[in-house]
């Protein structure tokens, strides 16, 4: 069975490498900069420990103050997984670094992102409305919707 | 970070999606109020004459026994439609076994589900392709008025904001039964149906 890798454990290691970086870390997740989340995501694909592979999927949450957004990672080869979380405060223009040219599985989600929730993200090559038709107003999932 | 250049499509990258973004918009505009339902039906006893009732008996029987539906299904009351059909209610019964893949073999659209505004032009397309004569079947809540989802951001609330509808069948989904009724009450429309028979003088 998959194992969930502890959340503080990582974070310590992280931390290591890019000071300042990590927010705050339980068991379950580890909340970090949306500054450093494309170097941390490198860091975790490219460490032979860790050898985060696979991209299970990314999740975006409104809570009004800010959102969060919730990336969860497996390995294939040593069968752990980690759940990464960042967030953004700016609400009118939302946006977080893309990491798509880390892990190709997160260019359709980050562009249904894009479509229902309005987090644009900074480097992706193609990010345009997936879901919804162009030129529809408004992000369907947001909290203020309608 | 290095950044991948973006795709090159043989269209340029945004002229499709502005192309169906117009599209959709423009079905919205001009999809604000329902299409009023035919009901030209109504009158044909005063119109009719001796001669022509006959000839229209046998077309509207003609017409009436062999209804095919047309496949376009977008959702889940499509699962009755299919109970329908099979063996333990045999639609077969009434000479529309078949499901036509081809709007152009079809007569009947049985429009089984919740239509999103996305999928709506595309919907309109099988009906427009559908020869004449040509009949509707709203079938369940999401068909005649939006259902549950009517103030969802993106379901059309009943589909005769596209198309004109002949009957309509509730429930969620309706049962075979109901399904069956509302064919046999599109039978007893079609069978008041009146066709114009224009003879050309050699």
């Amino acid at each position: 069975m998959t194992v969930a890798l502890s959340g503080e454990e990582t974070a310590k290691k992280i931390a290591e490498q890019f000071s300042g970086a990590v927010i705050e870390a339980s068991d379950q997740a580890i909340l970090v900069k949306s500054d450093s989340l494309s170097e941390i995501a490198k860091y975790l694909k490219d460490t032979p420990e860790f050898n985060f592979d696979y991209l299970v999927h990314i999740s975006a949450v409104d809570y009004l103050d800010y959102f969060e957004l919730v990336y969860q990672l497996a390995s294939l080869e040593h069968n752990h997984s980690l759940v990464i979380k960042t967030r953004c405060y700016d609400r009118e223009n939302a946006a977080v670094p893309s990491i798509v040219s880390i892990w190709r599985a997160a260019d359709f989600q980050e562009r249904e992102i894009y479509d229902l929730m309005g987090i644009s993200f900074t480097g992706h090559p193609n990010l345009k409305r997936i879901v919804l038709w162009d030129g529809y107003k408004g992000h369907p999932l947001r909290k203020d919707f309608l | 970070m290095e950044v991948t250049e973006p795709r090159k499509y043989i269209y340029s990258d945004t002229e499709l999606d502005r192309h169906e973004g117009q599209e959709i918009e423009e079905l919205i505009a001009s999809s604000q109020q329902p299409i009023p339902d035919p009901d030209r039906w109504l009158d044909e006893d005063i119109d009719r004459n001796i001669l022509v009732t006959s000839v229209d008996a046998i077309l509207n029987w003609a017409r009436r026994s062999s209804l095919w539906p047309a496949i376009c299904f977008p959702a889940c009351c499509a699962f009755e439609l299919i109970a329908a059909n099979a063996s333990r209610f045999d639609l077969s019964r009434f000479g529309m076994e078949i499901l036509r893949a081809s709007p152009r073999q079809a007569d009947l659209m049985i429009t089984a589900g919740t239509l999103t505004w996305k999928m709506a032009p595309q919907v309109r397309r099988i009906y427009n392709q559908m020869a004449e004569p040509k009949w509707v079947i709203a079938m369940g809540a999401c068909g005649i008025s939006g259902g549950i989802f009517r103030s969802s951001y993106n379901v059309v609330p009943g589909y005769n904001r596209i198309i004109p509808v002949d009957v309509y069948i509730p429930g969620c989904p309706p049962r075979p039964e109901a399904l069956i009724y509302g064919i046999r009450m599109l039978h007893q429309k079609i069978a008041r149906e009146h066709t114009d028979i224009k003879l050309t003088p050699f």
